[in-house]
């Protein structure tokens, strides 16, 4: 199974998912999934009582401020139609409103975004995040939905083991469409040594991925039509904890990662291995340990990242449901070759742990992953006129799969206030259950515009 | 008789003595100072002053057919060390909306490039920038890194080509000659102002010889005793592009802290700062 799902298991990175198959049904208000439903109203009510307090006092008035934006995004297929039929990956209009409010030492931050999405016709609202802030000189904390951003690599994650929506970055939405909040406690702590950083994520959310209606992917058992989503519950015990501790080494900023939670990405757990009826969708423990140094070198700036995957539930590699622990690392490197041109690149490699118990335990007529799976990634991107106008190129390219993302890109800002970026996702190469070869027949160009203020 | 003749030599040999001793001051004074001196004197009064400084910034790119973009951020800098030695600097975006509550840090060593960090608010990360290009438009305006936070001495060759009023101010004219090829221009004419050393007008020269990009120090006002340059000009005569910089409510000596230049700072800048 483990191979069956091939792209979904093992890669939690920049992975379309092969078995959520589930339908999604539009999300109702201020939800993002079934758990942390009666935390986030009450948390939203809770916030809204201090956001008027505040903002019904003049003491605070000098203080808060309201931005945002209205925008339309639309992405339309350019090798065939969605597997319903439909021709857009993505068509909808959206206004986010950011509201801040702040009075020494508390903050509080709100960004909601309201849409009307016109594949499944239907309105949305969405609490993209929503936290208070409390600062002191030596620490702080913040609490609500926040997106968390660890880790060095250009859209390949080790240590960033928090939520991402890839259905967001494979239907060209902007970028940071593809980070999703969590529903956490954050504390910092700054002592003269080392900072670092301790989350608290009572609310397990996982990543989202692409739509089965939208998306054409490989499924390694099509038959089985009955999938049911079992996410880890809310339990002190399944509580997630992630801490980073970071400072300057020598002039480069080196940080250390743990997290201790889950896979965001699911597992398929068939009833029965000869005769399946139905597939358990879960998500399997996982603990990571890593570490990370970014700093000046060559001309350039060099990453590197490395973490340890311990699958706790398979330590010994033999059950084909759960992936096996993993080593993964990552170099980058990002140089500007000349004025408002810049290069990047990028090459990340995993390690399967126990892979011979793997391949004894493959079910029969399964595709099978490598012991080593890499990935090699580009960037560049030319400004001009002014940085009005950019040009980009971004592509992933598996040396070990030969399955490939192109992801070309030209943005321009109209004004101050209007920029518009039309750009391309091409997919292909490899098998037809490969990371990036799956989604072969999903190729699309998409249109942003934004109104910002 | 005599007396009178030795008593007019004395006096005469004193009047030569003092026109010679006056002459050498005057002479000694004035050449005092060689073209790499000036230039010091100059970068000292025009990016290190204090021990630290804050400004809000405006600045306006005025493209050729008048159409306005506004860049608007907070600028702190803190030196470390002697003139001329390691400095940080902290910026906060305002404006325009898209990049608003962007920050941005750099690490300025004389003689190596920059280490520059750039914070994303909308996916709250914090990055490493490759620097290399010091002649890099600043924010997409007329102005580069390096008219924004200066150019080591040591990497032109200086000449004090005349002196010269530049309206009422008394200038030395200085052209200094990059000593390799990494900028756009093949030499540059300052107009330092003799009494604060501050440059009031800069002409870039292209690889043609050709007169390129003109700064000018439209406004100049003191602040706790510092001459300070809140208004400038930038001018592109190629491209007829232009950027208009405006300083407000510039402070010295105001007591930034070492650890505002940080992550955890990058992420979320002190409002005292920010205001």
């Amino acid at each position: 199974m483990k191979s069956g799902q091939r792209s979904a298991v093992s890669r939690d990175r920049l992975v379309p998912s092969d078995q959520q198959l589930k339908d999604k049904s539009p999300q109702p208000p201020f939800t993002k999934g079934g758990q942390g439903e009666i935390f986030l109203i009450i948390k939203f009510i809770i916030v809204t009582c201090l956001v008027t307090l505040l903002l019904s006092s003049r003491t605070f008035a000098s203080d808060i401020s309201l931005h945002g934006f209205i925008q339309g995004n639309y992405s339309v297929d350019t090798t065939t139609s969605n597997p319903d039929g439909k021709d857009f990956k993505w068509a909808e209009e959206r206004a986010q409103l950011k509201l801040d409010a702040s009075k020494d030492p508390f903050h509080l931050f709100l960004k909601t975004d309201a849409f009307y999405d016109h594949i499944d016709d239907a309105s949305h609202l969405e609490l993209r995040e929503g936290y208070a802030d409390y600062t002191s000189s030596s620490w702080d904390a913040r609490i609500g939905r926040q997106i968390i951003t660890w880790g060095l690599g250009d859209l390949i994650f080790i240590n960033d083991v928090f939520p991402k929506d890839y259905e967001a970055f494979f239907s060209g939405r902007p970028l940071e469409y593809l980070k999703l909040g969590s529903d956490a406690v954050k504390i910092g702590l700054y002592p003269s040594f080392a900072s670092s950083e301790l989350i608290i994520i009572p609310f397990f959310e996982p990543n989202n991925f692409p739509d089965r209606k939208r998306f054409h992917m490989f499924d390694p058992m099509p038959l089985v039509t009955k999938r049911e989503e079992e996410q880890p519950s809310s339990t002190l015990e399944n509580t997630e904890i992630a801490f980073r501790v970071y400072r300057d080494v020598a002039g480069y900023d080196a940080s250390l990662y743990y997290y201790r939670g889950f896979f965001r990405q699911p597992s398929m757990l068939p009833d029965s291995m000869t005769s399946p009826t139905k597939i358990n969708l879960v998500y399997p423990e996982l603990s990571v340990y890593g570490a990370s140094l970014q700093g000046r070198a060559l001309d350039g700036v060099l990453s590197l990242e490395a973490g340890y995957y311990d699958s706790r539930e398979d330590r010994d590699g033999t059950d084909p449901m759960t992936p096996n622990s993993q080593g993964r690392f990552l170099i980058g490197y990002q140089r500007q070759m000349w004025e408002d041109f810049t290069i990047g690149l990028q090459y990340y490699g995993e390690y399967m742990y126990d892979y011979s118990e793997y391949e004894e335990n493959v079910p029969p007529g399964f595709p099978q992953d490598k012991k080593h799976h890499d990935l090699a990634s580009v960037r560049l991107t030319q400004l001009m006129i002014h940085q009005t106008l950019r040009l980009s190129f971004f592509s992933f390219y598996s040396p070990s799969d030969s399955d490939y993302l192109l992801n070309p890109e030209v943005k321009y800002n109209f004004s101050d206030s209007i920029w518009a970026a039309v750009g391309a996702n091409v997919f292909g190469g490899g098998d037809e259950w490969d990371q990036f070869g799956s989604l072969d027949e999903n190729d699309n160009v998409y249109v942003q515009v934004r109104y910002e203020f | 008789m005599i007396m009178f003749k030795i008593n007019n030599l004395i006096s005469r040999i004193l009047i030569v003595c003092a026109l010679c001793s006056m002459f050498c001051v005057l002479s000694f004074h004035a050449h005092a100072l060689t073209a790499e001196e000036v230039v010091k004197k100059s970068q000292e009064a025009f990016f290190f002053q204090g021990k630290d400084f804050k400004a809000r910034v405006m600045m306006k790119l005025i493209s050729k057919g008048g159409q306005e973009r506004v860049r608007e951020l907070t600028m702190l800098r803190k030196n470390y060390g002697a003139s001329g030695g390691e400095q940080k600097y902290f910026m906060y975006f305002y404006q325009p909306a898209d990049v608003k509550d962007m920050t941005f840090m750099v690490y300025k060593y004389p003689a190596k490039d920059d280490d520059r960090w750039l914070f994303v608010p909308a996916i709250n990360m914090v990055r490493r920038i490759a620097a290399q290009d010091k002649s890099s438009s600043f924010v997409g305006s007329d102005f580069t890194y390096e008219d924004v936070s200066g150019r080591d001495v040591e990497d032109d060759t200086h000449e004090i080509v005349k002196e010269e009023k530049l309206g009422a101010n008394d200038c030395f004219v200085i052209k200094s000659t990059p000593k390799k090829a990494d900028v756009d221009y093949s030499y540059k004419l300052s107009w330092i102002d003799k009494g604060n050393f501050l440059p009031l007008k800069d002409e870039y020269y292209d690889k043609k010889g050709e007169l390129s990009r003109v700064f000018s120090a439209e406004e100049i006002k003191d602040v706790k005793g510092f001459p300070t340059v809140t208004k400038r000009i930038m001018k592109n005569l190629l491209s007829g592009h232009r950027t208009e910089t405006t300083f407000t409510k510039a402070d010295y000596n105001i007591g930034i802290e070492d650890n505002l230049f940080s992550e955890r700072f990058l992420k979320q800048p002190p409002k005292k700062w920010t205001e």
